[in-house]
């Protein structure tokens, strides 16, 4: 038998369709930005030159050796982790806000890299990575030559 | 809490001070420190992610109970390159908190080592005092 889409118990069944369908929007809402925002740590700037890039993080209390860093031709790949603060026995945290764990980025450069010169260091919890661009890479200037 | 969790979103973003209390007067902006705080039996621990502080540009204060940290950044800025990307930004640190524990701030040991300063605050120790009753 067909129900009747004016009874009491249909317009419930319809109300409680539309909640899951909301709920379901803003999950996808919620989630979607936040999902993509999860790999974005550690933060980079990057300064660039004719010559290359340096790109900066700030990363503070990682161990440098911690540290992996690898170039192929133009991502850069950063891999690190952060040691969580150990605690005694008896011992309690007040706040506990610094993140800890392991992270990790690729970052696409508008050039290739020339793996085989590219410096990395680590001072005050700033890592700083200089990557000179490929001399392949470079544009070439070409001489015209009248005849 | 997992261990190899992995670090949080909202760690990728510093938090910016907002302007309350005092103002400041230095041309920089002021970010807000992340800190873990713990107390043992003898003392209040203070940590506080501050990158591009050392030493020498952290200013720490305690009046009355008002335990306040300033660390003051000058970047370091890549010589003969310009900044073309920026996903964070540099400044200052400042941060306020009120301790509800007595002090004994001839001991306040701190440290900064790779852009974290560590506080250590010891507490006085509770001295329980006989009061002489004098009857005459």
């Amino acid at each position: 038998m067909l129900s009747n889409p004016f009874s009491v118990r249909s317009s419930f069944r319809e109300m409680e369709r539309l909640r899951r369908e909301m709920n379901d929007l803003f999950e996808t809402l919620d989630r979607g930005p936040r999902m993509s925002l999860a790999t974005t740590y550690p933060a980079m700037n990057v300064w660039t030159n004719p010559d290359g890039a340096v790109v900066t993080a700030e990363l503070p209390g990682v161990n440098p050796d911690d540290l992996e860093i690898s170039v192929q031709g133009d991502t850069l790949t950063l891999r690190g982790a952060r040691n969580p603060e150990p605690l005694n026995e008896g011992e309690a945290f007040h706040r506990r806000e610094r993140g800890s764990g392991k992270f990790q980025r690729a970052f696409q450069l508008p050039f290739a890299v020339d793996a085989s010169k590219v410096e990395a260091s680590y001072e005050l919890g700033v890592l700083s990575i200089t990557l000179p661009r490929a001399e392949s890479d470079k544009p070439k200037k070409i001489q015209v030559t009248s005849a | 809490m997992a261990e190899s969790k992995e670090i949080e979103v909202q760690e990728a973003e510093k938090q910016e001070l907002a302007e309350s209390g005092a103002e400041r007067t230095r041309a920089q902006r002021a970010f807000v420190p992340r800190v873990d705080i713990y107390e043992t039996n003898e003392a209040i621990a203070v940590i506080a992610d501050m990158p591009g502080v050392d030493a020498g540009s952290v200013d720490i204060t305690l009046e009355q109970n008002v335990l306040t940290i300033n660390g003051y950044v000058n970047e370091k800025r890549p010589e003969g390159y310009t900044l073309a990307y920026a996903e964070y930004r540099t400044g200052d640190f400042v941060r306020s908190f009120t301790l509800s524990n007595q002090i004994d701030q001839d001991r306040i040991e701190a440290g900064v080592k790779d852009g974290v300063l560590r506080l250590h605050l010891p507490k006085i120790k509770p001295t329980s005092k006989k009061i002489a009753v004098s009857g005459s």
